[in-house]
Parts: structure tokens; C-alpha cells; sequence
């Protein structure tokens, strides 16, 4: 069941417009882990346009459960909560300064629509599979996500939660991995190979999906895809992406895990967004149904 | 409150602490369909299999995971859920040290840690086993309470108390049997404010976990044998620190003596020396514990006294400090 040329329009324009609050959030801030934001901004698009079943009240119960397990992508996650109309926009504009609500990690008890507190990296797939079994403990339907990072899958933990996920058959918990192959120092294969990822996880017990994580529509029939299984695997959608998709200038290159702009990149990133957007908005066009 | 107790005194000398942990969880499971129980591998260890074999559904062993354990219990906490979660408390302190610290204090998330086989009660097991540092961590978070019962009566209000209190808790009770020091729950245990076990004027020993029975053996030696009127303290409530009762000390009787299975650094005996101090006045205090070492192989009575925490451990430090001559002109009052 693939997007219609009109969704699919819809959510690349919805995209263009969270990268863009992405980007002037680092400006904002002075700086930002905006590569690892901007890789997971499609996900997150599709998460919060379309797929997560939430209400305006942040705290419903029976609300879909998201976790970031790569919080450092809070940069990304903030813009995505906002355009849900969960915190202020104006927020953004506070994004990492003294006293601020928001921060590079965000705050479960400090921002409206965080489910979990992230930060110290490979917990969030275990803490997803605490709400996964909450949700069958008390007999409810609503589903978790979690996005992970690729780098932080060299945390031990991942792997006892991936365990756990498949042992306990969490098939009510979907897990993303943000595969941008950047990590601080380098290349995930240069620092600490993961490859061949797709194995580790299906041999862990998940039902692997691989997918292009910077195509809304290969995101979206993964999701589907996911919410379909009627196996008692857990799925894993492996997301291939570009740390700092969208801003050629920063694409695909590790040192931007971090870091600040001056006014002209600011200026020239903006412009390299809006061509992107272009770019994919002629794809959604010729591909959509 | 006291309802359903469906064990008494007579079965301590076949209960192991853990039993009455188990038993107690088991009651509030029954009363508390929100209540879910999660173990590492250790389901029968830490009795906490107690509750898995009565609400299967609401049990779940990670296996021998106890960061994927704690990141877990935060998950379901923050989904409604009341986890109490049991590992030895070595691994729930140290193993899992950061998800307690993130995911669970942080997040402020209402999760209960039981930790068995605290100090040294595993004593064959040897220092990897041991926690001796765990008070000195779970105190340093913010967010948490910590409790060290004296026995297994007192387990049963503590485990009852964590229920009732919101928040993350931190329970460290022992392996195995411990020398009763309650005959039942009904002795008004208040969380956060310690228990006299004997009122004294000349010292004040403040003991937590299994230096509260062999304080008030000491404390009874040494009023026969020296005519000493020693204070005992059972201070359950590492942290809130029922600062009231340390400062009231601190003025009936001028010197303190905490024991602790534990190193002698971070736990109870520091967070009394912090008291001592803020307070300003004048008041000699020994720390006795492990004594910035590791501790060694051995039952757990004898690692007691290696650690001098044992009955004799304690009444030589009284003496010791009973003889010390801190105070020319004997007048403590000009000592603020």
C-alpha cells in the first residue's frame, strides 16, 4: 500500500519544513548535532504525519509510545513534536541556552510528548521494550517505535534488549536503525564495524526490513509492513541513510556529528535544503501512485 | 496495613529475608494489578520467583542482563506500571549503574529495586559479590530513597513503604538468614525516621541492615559489663537521613559510632559525619565498616568481624571512643 502522489507531496513538503526548523534550530543554538538529526528526519516525518496515533493531550494513555534511543538527535525530534503542536515553537529559539526546557537531550519531564529521557546511548531499545510488555500487561493495543542509531548499537545493551524484544515477542514494538554509518570519530566500519548488520539483527531474532531511510515512501510500506506481521518476530527496519541529508555541504561526512554554522553556510545550507526538497519533490511526483 | 500477614516471628528461623521480601510482594501483587516483577536471572535467588509463580504474566526474567533489566523496568514505569525489580545488589549498583541513573532517577521513574545479597551475605562468593559501595551510589542519586532493613519484619515495611512511595526506591536486604530483630511489622516503622532500639546517654551507635542486631548486643554487653548507657539508632532510612535523630545525638551524647556493612566511604557513616559537621558542634564519630578495602572470602559473621561490626568489633570502638579524652575541661557546650 504505497503513499498516493498527493500524501506523499503532502509529507515532503511537511519534511522540507521540520529540516528547515532543523537547521534554524542549530542557528539558533549556535550549534547542533545536526547530521544525525538530519538522517533521521524522514523517520521521524513519518512517525508524527502519519503513523503515530497521538492525541493533543501529550499524556493520553492509550497514545502510540516513541522513543529516541539516539537522544542526541533531540535537534531533530523537538521541530518534529512541535509541528504536532506539543511545546511552543518559540521554544526552539531557547534550544540549548541556560535554563531552557530544551536541550541537546531532551527531557521526558520537561517537554510535552517525550516518552522516555534519552542521552546516554543504547538504552532506548530496552526501555522500548519495557512499554512494548506495559502495553500487553494491561491488555492495550497502542504500539511502540524507537529510533536507534548505528553507532550506538556497539552498546552491549542493544543487543540484551534485542534478545529481550525477540524472547518476549514484542511484535507490538517497532525498532528503526539510522544507518549513517558516521559515527564521532569516523565511519562505523573504520572505528567499530557493525556489517553485516542485517544478519546480526535477523540472527538476534527480528524480521529485518532494509529500505532507502531518506524515502518517505519505502518508510511508510516498512511501517505498514511492520504493523502487518502476524509472526511473533519483532520487525527491524534498517534504514540506510546520509548523516546531514539534505545539506550537501554537510552530507554523508562524519565531522558534522556536531557542530556550527556561520551566517553564510546558514545561508547556503538553507538554499541546499530548498533544492533537495525540489529534488525529491520531482520523485514523489514520478514515483508516487 | 498489617492484613494478610500470613507469617509471624516463628517462621524466622526457617525464612531467609528474601522470603519475606517475596511474600510481601506477593500481597501487594494481589492488592495492585499495576504491579509487574522483574529479575536477571535470579528469580529464585532473590525470591522474587515468588511473585512469577503467582502472576506469571507480570513476571519477567531477562536473563543475565541487568542494564537491559533496569532501562526496561524505567519503560514500564513510565507506561503506568509499578516495577520492583531483584538482582544481587552489587550488579544493580554497579552492573547497571548508569540505566539506574538515567532512566530510572532522572526520568524520576517509579521503579523498585530490591537488592539482595547485600554487603557482605554472600561472603563465600568473595569481593566480586560483595556490595560494599552501593549505599555510597544509590545515596549520590538524586531522586532515590535508599532503605537497609534490619531483618525480615522490617523488609516487610520497607518493601510496603516502597509501594507507597512515589518515586525510585532502593531496598538492600541479604542473602540468607537474618537474627531477628522485630518479632512482627507492628513497631512503627516510619520511613525516613530511625528506630531507638535502646535509649542511652553516654554514646550513640547508629547502625543500618545487620549492624542493628549486633549493635544492641554490644549496647547490652556493655551496660552489664561497663555500666555504659549506650543510644542504638536502627537507621533503615539511609537517605531522606532522619537528620533529627542524628542532631539529637550529637547533644544527649556527644559521640557516635556508626556500623555499616559497607566501605566506610559514601555511606551511612559519611552521610552521618555530614550531619555532624553542618550541625557545628563538638562530637567524636567512628566510622566502622570495610575500612577502604575489599573485603574477603568467608561466612558472612566472620567478614562481620573482620570488619569489626560484629558484637565485640562494636564494643571495643565504644570503649575506645568512651576512653578518649576529646574535652580538657569536660565542657562540650563551648565546643560550637
Amino acid at each position: 500500500m504505497a503513499l498516493t502522489k498527493q500524501e506523499w507531496v503532502a509529507l515532503e513538503k511537511k519534511a522540507h519544513e521540520l529540516r528547515t526548523l532543523c537547521l534554524d534550530t542549530t542557528n539558533w543554538a549556535g550549534s547542533g548535532h545536526i547530521g544525525g538529526g538530519l538522517s533521521c528526519m524522514d523517520i521521524l516525518t513519518m512517525l508524527y504525519h502519519k503513523h503515530l496515533n497521538l492525541s493533543d493531550d501529550p499524556n493520553w494513555e492509550d497514545r502510540d509510545r516513541f522513543i529516541l534511543s539516539k537522544g542526541h538527535a533531540g535537534i531533530a525530534y523537538a521541530p518534529a513534536l512541535i509541528s504536532r503542536g506539543y511545546n511552543d515553537v518559540e521554544q526552539l529559539k531557547t534550544f540549548n541556552l541556560t535554563n531552557s526546557k530544551m536541550g541537546i537531550h531532551l527531557d521526558s519531564n520537561k517537554v510535552d510528548g517525550v516518552d522516555a529521557s534519552t542521552g546516554s546511548l543504547g538504552h532506548g531499545i530496552s526501555i522500548a521494550v519495557g512499554t512494548a510488555l506495559a502495553a500487553r500487561v494491561q491488555k492495550k493495543s497502542w504500539l511502540t517505535y524507537c529510533i536507534t542509531g548505528d553507532g550506538e548499537l556497539n552498546e552491549g545493551q542493544v543487543w540484551e534488549a534485542a534478545m529481550a524484544a525477540a524472547h518476549f515477542g514484542c511484535t507490538n514494538l517497532i525498532t528503526f536503525v539510522d544507518r549513517n554509518n558516521c559515527m564521532i570519530d569516523g565511519r562505523t566500519e573504520d572505528i567499530m564495524a557493525l556489517e553485516p548488520l542485517a544478519d546480526k539483527w535477523a540472527a538476534f531474532g527480528f524480521i529485518v526490513k532494509e529500505i532507502d531511510g531518506q524515502n518517505l515512501n519505502e518508510i511508510d510500506d516498512a511501517i505498514e509492513f511492520a504493523k502487518a506481521n502476524t509472526t511473533n518476530q519483532p520487525v527491524l527496519i534498517l534504514c540506510n541513510t546520509k548523516k546531514g541529508a539534505g545539506i550537501a555541504n554537510i552530507e554523508d561526512n562524519y565531522l558534522w556529528h556536531y557542530g556550527a554554522m556561520d551566517e553564510a553556510m546558514y545561508e547556503k545550507s538553507k538554499a541546499e535544503l530548498a533544492a533537495y526538497h525540489q529534488a525529491r519533490l520531482v520523485r514523489a511526483e514520478r514515483e508516487g501512485s | 496495613m498489617a492484613g494478610g500477614l500470613t507469617f509471624t516471628a516463628a517462621d524466622s528461623t526457617k525464612l531467609a529475608t528474601a522470603e519475606y521480601y517475596g511474600k510481601a510482594l506477593c500481597e501487594l501483587g494481589e492488592q495492585h494489578p499495576e504491579i509487574v516483577a522483574l529479575t536477571a536471572d535470579l528469580a529464585k535467588s532473590t525470591k522474587i520467583g515468588m511473585f512469577g509463580d503467582k502472576f506469571p504474566e507480570r513476571f519477567f526474567n531477562v536473563g543475565i542482563a541487568e542494564q537491559n533489566l533496569m532501562s526496561m523496568a524505567a519503560g514500564m514505569a513510565k507506561a503506568g506500571l509499578v516495577p520492583f525489580v531483584s538482582a544481587f545488589s552489587v550488579f544493580t549498583s554497579l552492573r547497571a549503574a548508569d540505566q539506574v541513573h538515567a532512566n530510572i532517577c532522572y526520568q524520576n521513574a517509579n521503579v523498585k529495586i530490591i537488592a539482595t545479597h547485600g554487603g557482605t551475605s554472600f561472603g563465600q562468593a568473595g569481593s566480586t559479590h560483595h556490595a560494599i559501595v552501593d549505599f555510597a551510589i544509590q545515596r549520590a542519586f538524586p531522586n532515590m530513597t535508599l532503605v537497609c532493613p534490619a531483618d525480615g519484619m522490617e523488609t516487610v515495611n520497607a518493601v510496603r513503604a516502597a509501594y507507597e512511595t512515589p518515586g525510585p526506591f532502593y531496598i538492600r536486604i541479604n542473602r540468607g538468614f537474618d537474627r531477628v530483630v522485630y518479632d512482627s511489622t507492628d513497631y512503627g516503622f516510619q520511613l525516613g525516621k530511625a528506630q531507638t532500639m535502646r535509649d542511652g546517654t553516654d554514646i550513640t551507635i547508629i547502625a543500618c541492615g545487620s549492624c542493628v542486631f549486633t549493635a544492641t548486643q554490644a549496647a547490652d554487653f556493655l551496660k552489664n559489663a561497663d555500666g555504659l548507657s549506650v543510644r542504638v539508632l536502627n537507621m533503615h532510612t539511609i537517605k531522606p537521613l532522619d537528620v533529627e535523630a542524628i542532631r539529637k545525638a550529637v547533644d544527649d551524647t556527644r559521640r557516635i559510632i556508626v556500623a555499616e556493612d559497607h566501605t566506610v566511604n559514601g555511606g551511612l557513616g559519611s552521610a552521618v559525619c555530614e550531619v555532624v559537621a553542618e550541625y557545628g558542634k563538638g562530637c567524636a564519630v567512628k566510622r566502622l565498616g570495610w575500612q577502604d578495602s575489599f573485603s574477603t572470602i568467608g561466612l558472612h559473621e566472620d567478614l562481620m568481624n573482620i570488619a569489626g561490626i560484629d558484637q565485640n568489633g562494636l564494643a571495643s570502638a565504644v570503649r575506645e571512643v568512651m576512653n578518649k579524652d576529646f574535652e580538657a575541661d569536660d565542657n562540650w557546650d563551648d565546643e560550637v
